[in-house]
């Protein structure tokens, strides 16, 4: 039998009931020349003549199960990079809203700067004309490289004022954390336009993606991804992010977060005696992750027992945590129907499917 | 109420500090640049001997990487978890309105105060020099610096003795 001769699983929505906004829907630049009529001819002749096809992004390789849910590949380029096949098993299927798409291309594996900053303009090009401008219900992240945090910040001022431009896109995995102050002209650009700042799944700033170095297999470089979220989010409230940019919002994407109610308890506890090395934290952590932070609700890393789901919204201490995504076109739920965390309150519903991302993103 | 003699005036200099064992209780009595504060040496996090912690000051920070220091002598960090109190009236430092450890009274009254109670001076008393005296219980004696001391009685603080755990 050959991998063809299977049957795909028709891709489809749910009828929730209500509009949906979803704040994670992968887009994806189907080939380097998609961007030629964004790139100067100067780029234009580089990379046709040089080695340089554009950046490699290895987060979610061809092949790999999480990559592709069967069936949203067009029937020319790859998965996530067709506005018909969006518009169709996204943001018609699911009755959405508002939509944000997030199109990693990663720029920020470029050890260039002139040439992360070249082909991040070009995508934020291409994603306003080809996408922003032929759907009303779209919007999207501005991609930066964050090598030069000055250079992102001055790309963040070139688009940041289009109404499409909703957040600033950093990959999870970075040279250093990102509340280094190294960082603050991203954040500070960010605040300055009244956009999200938000850390997604993947990167290639060229660090293992563990403390303990370099794991063997992709199934590892899937799953750790959540403890970089988790050095991030800590490295974000200590360095005094929210301290010094107080209208700053920042969103979690695909980063899981079942594993937050023990993070935050463990953070707290260990504050409280420590606190002295970052006083200018006014409050708790775990409050100001509740004041500022929000988080995709998928992947769901649920337990098959439902009452946990139950337990496990309840320690989180917060019904305006999450907000309703697909994550288009990965391979997050098997079903539709699994979407949703099962429990839910009337109120809880519907601020995951819709309030808490409108209230985020001032839609 | 009740009073107990802790010790002479001059063996709890500036910055010094006494455990002392009052009806079954340990007691911390700290002398805060010529102010007597007491605090029951346990932590209310864990119960841990929290007035053999180090005397240290409050560390603030206004903004992001600005450290400011001040208040020398006046914060006591937990030795176990390093939760730091002020010293001054038993508060936490990280969340003063819930987490209090639990204070009491201490004046310095002079040797021979009329009220002395002679069923409780187990401790020897020099007469012509002032004593330490800890009060266990509700009243408040009225706040003056021991410099001040005079022939009535000197007291410091007193916070309210609710204890919070988390």
């Amino acid at each position: 039998m050959t991998l063809e001769s299977i049957a795909a699983p028709e891709v489809r929505g749910l009828n929730l009931g209500q509009p949906v906004i979803d704040v994670d829907i992968n887009c994806t630049v189907p080939s380097i020349e998609a961007l030629y009529p964004y790139l100067t001819e100067h780029w234009r002749e580089y990379i046709t003549t040089s080695a340089f096809k554009g950046a490699i992004d290895t987060s979610y390789p061809r092949g790999a199960p999480t990559t592709a849910l069967s069936g949203t590949t067009p029937e020319k380029g790859p998965a996530g990079s067709s506005l018909e096949l969006v518009q169709k098993q996204v943001l018609d299927a699911w009755n959405v809203e508002y939509g944000i798409l997030n199109c990693y291309y990663a720029v920020d594996g470029l050890h260039n700067p002139d040439t992360a900053a070249t082909m991040a303009s070009a995508v934020n090009d291409w994603l306003r004309a080809e996408w922003l401008e032929r759907d009303s219900r779209l919007r999207a992240s501005i991609l930066v490289g964050p090598r030069v945090p000055e250079m992102a910040a001055k790309e963040i001022d070139r688009v940041g004022d289009h109404p499409g431009f909703v957040q600033v896109l950093l990959p999870v995995m970075s040279e250093g954390p990102y509340g280094h102050r190294r960082y603050w002209p991203i954040m500070e650009a960010a605040e300055r336009h009244d956009l999200v700042v938000s850390l997604q799944f993947g990167g290639a700033p060229g660090n293992p993606p563990t403390g303990a170095g370099w794991p063997s297999y992709y199934l590892e470089d899937y799953v750790t991804m959540s403890q970089i979220f988790q050095t991030q989010l800590l490295n974000l409230v200590v360095e005094g992010v929210f301290d010094q940019f107080p209208k700053l919002r920042i969103a979690f994407v695909e980063s899981g977060w079942t594993w937050l109610p023990s993070y935050l308890w463990r953070i707290d506890k260990d504050w409280k005696g420590l606190r002295r090395e970052v006083p200018w934290n006014k409050q708790v952590p775990s409050e100001y992750v509740k004041e500022r932070m929000k988080f995709s609700l998928q992947p769901l890393d649920a337990s098959p027992d439902p009452r946990h789901m139950t337990m496990l919204l309840d320690q989180l201490g917060s019904d305006d945590l999450l907000m309703f995504s697909t994550d288009y076109p990965h391979w997050q739920f098997d079903t539709p129907e699994q979407a949703l965390p099962v429990g839910l309150s009337e109120t809880q519903r519907r601020k995951i499917l819709s309030e808490n991302a409108r209230a985020f993103y001032r839609f | 109420m009740s009073r107990h003699v802790v010790c002479q005036a001059q063996e709890l200099p500036p910055g010094g500090r006494k455990i002392v064992e009052v009806r079954g209780r340990t007691v911390g009595v700290f002398n805060v640049n010529g102010t007597y504060y007491a605090l029951l040496n346990r932590c209310p996090h864990r119960n841990a001997p929290l007035c053999q912690g180090v005397v240290t000051g409050l560390v603030q920070g206004p903004e992001p990487y600005k450290i400011e220091f001040s208040r020398d002598g006046e914060v006591l960090r937990c030795p176990w978890h390093g939760w730091e109190f002020d010293i001054t009236n038993g508060r936490s430092v990280f969340n003063p309105h819930r987490i209090r450890a639990k204070s009491y009274d201490v004046a310095v009254e002079p040797a021979d105060a009329p009220d002395d109670d002679p069923s409780i001076e187990t401790f020897p008393v020099v007469v012509e020099q002032n004593i330490v005296v800890l009060y266990l219980g509700r009243s408040r004696p009225n706040r003056l610096p021991a410099s001040s001391v005079g022939t009535n009685r000197a007291g410091t603080t007193r916070a309210a003795s609710t204890e919070v755990r988390e």
